[in-house]
Order: structure tokens, then C-alpha cells, then sequence
């Protein structure tokens, strides 16, 4: 009982905190629909979608980048999850959460799942958008997603939970964008089907093989298509393991944590 | 009754090469209120942050309750009270919504929560504030919703580190009465830093801490009276000046 309260908790804080910053909500939309709508208008004609698995006909460019920028949304989240919490280590109420009795691995897998809930409520309020714009799954799709969207949205607050953990500043968070959020965008099937980039470079191609976000994206596509693709869910469940069992390591005041002098 | 709340034995921390803290011993008895009188960069706060484990000790022991905190964790921490020196108050929600993030952390249930939030809001006397955002409370306040959340869970140990840092002279004495009288009325133990020497009265327990080692841990009259001065700053000058020696 004692962790269920403390997990909701958590959760009601991170929807409170949420809800106080309304315009996370906004910003957080507004970039996958300049995408979907200015983005992907501009190359359509440019970049043709061959049928390719999931999709059993000739698809518009606009449905093709759906799933990967409900991908967008959670890798944001996720590095904007991870600011926090350098923003909260750095301001001292990270301390509150780790000094709480429970279990410290309990603590931060609830932080991560209250985030992934947030997350998840996000890609479905653009997905609401995306379907008054005609961009449109079958309904079913939107339901089958929802297990591909928690794990996905787990996976990347895991992965930003891992980089807080070795981030000393709040200064240093910039070097995320460049060298973690972009690469990750651009080197995955979110925006171009890998065999377009295979296409044009094999190395490139490998990269984007290499990149967890690719699988996350992919398993999101399949499973909008009420399909599966083992690969993917391999490859993101094995990912999200690592990426909270290296977090966990990262904040035991062992190892992460120490390395930040306390001071006084 | 355990009567001794805190035993550390040759408690010592390092980050990299530096020594923090060297050989520290100390026991601290229910009910009683502890200064920590230190410069800034004596080792207060790592002291502190090894006493609620956000950081482990390189040697040495602490026993909390009787019971060693590395091994019973959960049990150390729940004995706890802590008022950071930084403000750790989330200022866009409201102060009950504060105190209750705080109660789920320790596993309150939602009956017992209302009780004590309750309780401790009139005790600090916050009754009123209580659904205003704490971005709207001055800092006198915001420190007695973070002594009131320290309380909540009803803790044997309170830590204040450096709690009253940023408070005006009139906030600040009106803080220390009522956090002694706590002492008094509740039996919890309180192990207050400061590096301001007026806060320290002559009934309470003074431990001073120089270059990381604990040079003093003495009723703070009997201190005085054994040293031949006659007030705190005096003490402290001559303990400085001497290098604890």
C-alpha cells in the first residue's frame, strides 16, 4: 500500500507540475505539426513512400511520419524530463525525492512511468490533431499503439534519466541537443524510410540501425497498424533495461551522485 | 527507550583526493538540541548528506536508533527529518499540495496525511496559506513549510542545515524558539548547522566542526565555563584561532 501511495504520489506532482506549465503542452505540439504540416507538404512530391511493411498500399508522405514524430514528442519529453531533473538536483529538491524511504530503483522507475503517462497523453493529443487534419490510422490502430507508445516514452525518460545522472550542470544540457536529441531524430526511419538512406549511404544506413530510436519508432508504425514486429520490441524493451539499469547505477550516491561536490 | 538517537563512529569522506570529513565520532541523545557551529567548508552539509545517505561514508559507521543506516536503509530514513539548506519547495504548487507529495514519499496514507498537515499547519502557524502557491509565500514562511514537512512523518531526527540562512534577525529567533521548544515537547532530537555563532544558546549542545573533524561536542555552557569565556563568538574565536587544539 505504502508504494502504491507513493507512486501516485509522483504521479499526481508530475501531472500538478504538468499542468502549471501548460505551455510544455503547446511547444511540445507544435513542433511535430510544423512537420506534419509545413514540412511534410514541402516534400511530399520530393520523397516518394514505396509499399513497404506495415503498409499494404501506397500511403501519403504526411501518414508516413505520424508514428515517428508520436516519436519526436517522447524523445523530447524525455531529454525535457531530464533538464528537470538537473534542474531539480541543481535546486535541491532532487534531494527530497532521494532521501524518501522507499526503495531508490522504486523511485525513479515511478518518475519514469509518471513521465511516460505524461508523454503518452501527449502523442495522443497530437494524434487527435493529426486526425482532424486527415491524417488518419484505423481506429483500432490507437488503441493497439498504446503499449508500443508506454514503452517507447519509457525507453527515451530512461535514456534521460540516465544522461541526468552524468550531466554536472545545467549549462552542460546543451551538448544533449546536439549530440544525443538530433542525431537520434535523424539518424531513425522517422522521417524517411531506412531504404531511402541506404540508398544513399550504407554507413548511414548502419547508423541508423544502431540507433534505439529507429526500433521505437518502427514498433510504434507497426503497432498502429495493429502489427507486430519483434525486432523493434526487442531491441526497445532490451534498450529501456539498460538505459534504467544504468540510471539506477548512475544515482546511487556511490557513483553518480558523488561526483557532484555537496559543499559546506 | 533508546536514548541515544545518532551514533557515528570514525565517520570519514573524501571526493577524489580531498578529505572532507576525518575520523568523525559523535552521539546525539533524544531530545536534545544540537548546534553544528562550522565555517562554510568545514563539512556540514556532507556531513549531513551522509547522515540521510545521499552519500556513502568511505569509512567509519553511523548508527541510527541502534540500527546501522547502510543495512537498514529504509528504517534510517524514515527516522528522518530534513530541511535543506537550499529551498527544496516546489513554488508553483500549493502548500498542502507540497506536503502531500511529501507523505507519499514516506507512505502516509491519505487519512493520516490530512491529519498531520493539518496538524502541523496550525502548529507553524500556516493554517490560513494553506492553498496559497508557495511562490506567494515570503521566506520565513517557505522555511516553516519546509520544518513543518520535515515534521510531518513524525520523525525521531531532524536535520536543519543551515535552515535559517536568508531569514531576517526577528524570523530567525522566532524560528529557533519554537524549533527548541519542539525539542522539549516532542523528545525529537535536532542537529541544527549554522555558521552564525548567535543562534547558539548556552543550553544547547554545541558540536564544532574545523577542516572536517569534530573539535568540540560539550553543553555549550560548560564549553564556555571550562574554556574561561564568555560568550559563543568568544569560544568559537578561541577554537578557531587555536585550530581546535
Amino acid at each position: 500500500m505504502a508504494y502504491f501511495t507513493c507512486f501516485t504520489g509522483i504521479l499526481i506532482r508530475e501531472l500538478l507540475r504538468f499542468w502549471q506549465q501548460r505551455s510544455r503542452l503547446i511547444s511540445a505540439l507544435v513542433r511535430p505539426l510544423l512537420w506534419l504540416v509545413v514540412f511534410a507538404a514541402g516534400f511530399r512530391a520530393a520523397l516518394g513512400v514505396a509499399i513497404i511493411p506495415p503498409y499494404e498500399t501506397y500511403i501519403t508522405y504526411e501518414v508516413y511520419i505520424v508514428p515517428g514524430l508520436a516519436g519526436v514528442i517522447m524523445l523530447f519529453n524525455g531529454m525535457q524530463s531530464s533538464l528537470s531533473m538537473v534542474y531539480d538536483r541543481e535546486m535541491g529538491s532532487m534531494k527530497v525525492l532521494l532521501t524518501s524511504p522507499m526503495p531508490r530503483s522504486f523511485l525513479l522507475v515511478s518518475k519514469l512511468l509518471a513521465g511516460a503517462f505524461i508523454s503518452t497523453l501527449q502523442v495522443y493529443a497530437f494524434f487527435a490533431i493529426a486526425w482532424l487534419l486527415d491524417v488518419q490510422a484505423e481506429p483500432i490502430g490507437y488503441l493497439v499503439v498504446l503499449p508500443a507508445l508506454v514503452l517507447t516514452a519509457l525507453m527515451l525518460g530512461a535514456l534521460g534519466l540516465l544522461l541526468s545522472s552524468f550531466i554536472k550542470q545545467l549549462e552542460n544540457f546543451a551538448g544533449v541537443m546536439n549530440f544525443v536529441v538530433f542525431p537520434m531524430f535523424f539518424l531513425s526511419s522517422a522521417l524517411y524510410p531506412l531504404w531511402k538512406m541506404q540508398e544513399s549511404s550504407e554507413w548511414l544506413y548502419q547508423l541508423c540501425l544502431f540507433n534505439p530510436f529507429t526500433h521505437a519508432v518502427e514498433l510504434i508504425r507497426f503497432a498502429m497498424y495493429s502489427q507486430f514486429n519483434a525486432q523493434a520490441l526487442a531491441v526497445t524493451l532490451g534498450c529501456t533495461l539498460a538505459f534504467i539499469g544504468l540510471a539506477i547505477w548512475g544515482y546511487d550516491p556511490k557513483r553518480g551522485m558523488v561526483r557532484r561536490k555537496v559543499g559546506g | 527507550m533508546i536514548d541515544e538517537v545518532l551514533a557515528i563512529d570514525q565517520l570519514g569522506f573524501q571526493y577524489g583526493e580531498k578529505q572532507v570529513l576525518s575520523d568523525i565520532s559523535l552521539s546525539l541523545n533524544s531530545g536534545k538540541y544540537y548546534a553544528l557551529l562550522g565555517p562554510n567548508g568545514a563539512g556540514k552539509s556532507t556531513l549531513f548528506s551522509l547522515i540521510c545517505q545521499l552519500l556513502r561514508p568511505v569509512s567509519g559507521s553511523l548508527n541510527l536508533m541502534g540500527k546501522n543506516t547502510q543495512k537498514h536503509t529504509r528504517f534510517a530514513l524514515k527516522q528522518l527529518g530534513i530541511v535543506f539548506q537550499q529551498p527544496t519547495l516546489d513554488l508553483d504548487l500549493t502548500v498542502t499540495q507540497n506536503l502531500q507529495y511529501h507523505a507519499s514519499l514516506q507512505g502516509m496514507s491519505g487519512a493520516l496525511t490530512r491529519q498531520r498537515i493539518e496538524e502541523e499547519l496550525a502548529r507553524f502557524g500556516l493554517a490560513d496559506r494553506a492553498k496559497d502557491k508557495v511562490r506567494a509565500l515570503n521566506g520565513g514562511h517557505r522555511r516553516r513549510v519546509e520544518i513543518a514537512r520535515a515534521l510531518l512523518h513524525k520523525p525521531k531526527l531532524l536535520l536543519l542545515d543551515e535552515a535559517t540562512v536568508g531569514l531576517d534577525q526577528n524570523t530567525r529567533d522566532a524560528m529557533n524558539t519554537h524549533l527548541r521548544a519542539l525539542c522539549d515537547s516532542e523528545g525529537i532530537t535536532i542537529l541544527s548547522s549554522t555558521h552564525l555563532i548567535d543562534e547558539v544558546k548556552p543550553n544547547d549542545e554545541l558540536i564544532v566542526l574545523l577542516n572536517g573533524q569534530v573539535k568540540l561536542q560539550q553543553r555549550c555552557e560548560e564549553a564556555m565555563k571550562s574554556l574561561g569565556v564568555e560568550t559563543v563568538q568568544q569560544l568559537y574565536r578561541q577554537m578557531h584561532m587555536s585550530g581546535g587544539q
